[in-house]
């Protein structure tokens, strides 16, 4: 099996495992203002990392190219509260764009 | 019934972005089988495109379990809310923890009746759930027909779809803080570390941000 199979079952059977004991344990265990601060904030900076390593990196290398016109065009049309599709449409539209007038 | 019909319809509109996972799953040298399977068994937006972005980025397996688990964690909190509104033992309890996500939870807690958030919670959860894994296939099965993914936009999908969820959410100020930290963050380590960790690592971040 490769790698890329054991990722996507063991993180399939531990975010399985947390929705489960989430409707099994009391809620007092996560009643912490601190414990629920920081539970509030880690897909928040997981999230934004990601944003960063997939818009602007190669192969951990740090890149700008035509992703950071899709990227803009997705910040502009959220501002504008443009509903969802059109925000990813028009962040892939614009980039795929750039991408193939700099062929 | 209008809960019905509104929570089918959120179903509808998230589910159709399974298509780009789908697509960005195959275009980051995924299988057919791999994205359907994380669709039907992780069943969570974020953590599914987590785990693909690390490893095409080069991450260990190891970096792409922890960071989509990470990811993952917030439907436990969700579970723990949903709970105590549904009041489930044995296998409906089972089945209702693999429908806990943003959507489903959100919809269901958006409404005031109890019984009303019980049946937004299920066909909030089914409706989202069928139509994710009808798009992921859909999605899968196209990319592998494209050639190259960038010049169709799909290696800016999956960052796209994150701002979008970000986005509402920064309007609270220690989120913002914590967001642009993070982005900074893991752009001026990246070339330093191995990838994955510019990643994982951001959850100190969080700590620091959230202990006080």
């Amino acid at each position: 099996m490769n790698s890329q199979w054991i990722a996507v079952i063991v993180t399939s059977l531990l975010c399985y495992a947390l929705k489960f004991i989430g409707h099994a344990i009391p809620e007092i265990w996560l009643a912490h203002p601190r414990v629920q601060r920081i539970t509030n904030l880690i897909p928040i900076v997981l999230l934004s990392s990601l944003v960063a390593m997939q818009a602007f990196t190669v192969k951990t290398k740090f890149v700008v190219d035509h992703r950071l016109a899709g990227i803009a065009v997705a910040l502009i049309a959220l501002k504008a509260k443009l509903p969802f599709p059109a925000v990813v449409v028009g962040a892939m539209a614009t980039s795929a764009i750039v991408y193939r007038l700099k062929i | 019934m209008s809960v019905k019909r509104d929570s089918l319809s959120v179903g509808l509109a998230v589910g159709a972005a399974g298509v780009a996972f789908g697509a960005v799953a195959v275009a980051d040298h995924f299988t057919v089988a791999q994205a359907c399977f994380l669709s039907l068994v992780l069943f969570s937006g974020a953590s599914q495109f987590s785990l693909v972005a690390v490893m095409s980025a080069g991450g260990s397996a190891l970096s792409a379990i922890v960071t989509g688990t990470f990811l993952g964690g917030r439907n436990g909190l969700y579970g723990v809310r949903m709970a105590q509104i549904l009041k489930l033992k044995g296998f409906k309890r089972a089945l209702a923890a693999q429908l806990t996500i943003d959507e489903s939870t959100g919809v269901a807690i958006a409404q005031s009746e109890l019984e009303d958030q019980k049946t937004a919670f299920w066909y909030t959860g089914f409706g989202v759930y069928v139509f994710w894994n009808l798009f992921t296939l859909i999605g899968a099965l196209g990319a592998k027909a494209i050639g190259d993914t960038s010049a169709w936009g799909l290696d800016v999908a999956s960052p796209a779809i994150f701002c979008a969820v970000l986005f509402p959410r920064l309007k609270e100020r220690k989120l913002l803080i914590a967001s642009v930290l993070a982005f900074l963050w893991a752009l001026s380590i990246t070339e330093l570390v191995p990838a994955g960790v510019p990643i994982i690592s951001t959850v100190v971040i969080a700590a620091l941000v959230g202990w006080k």
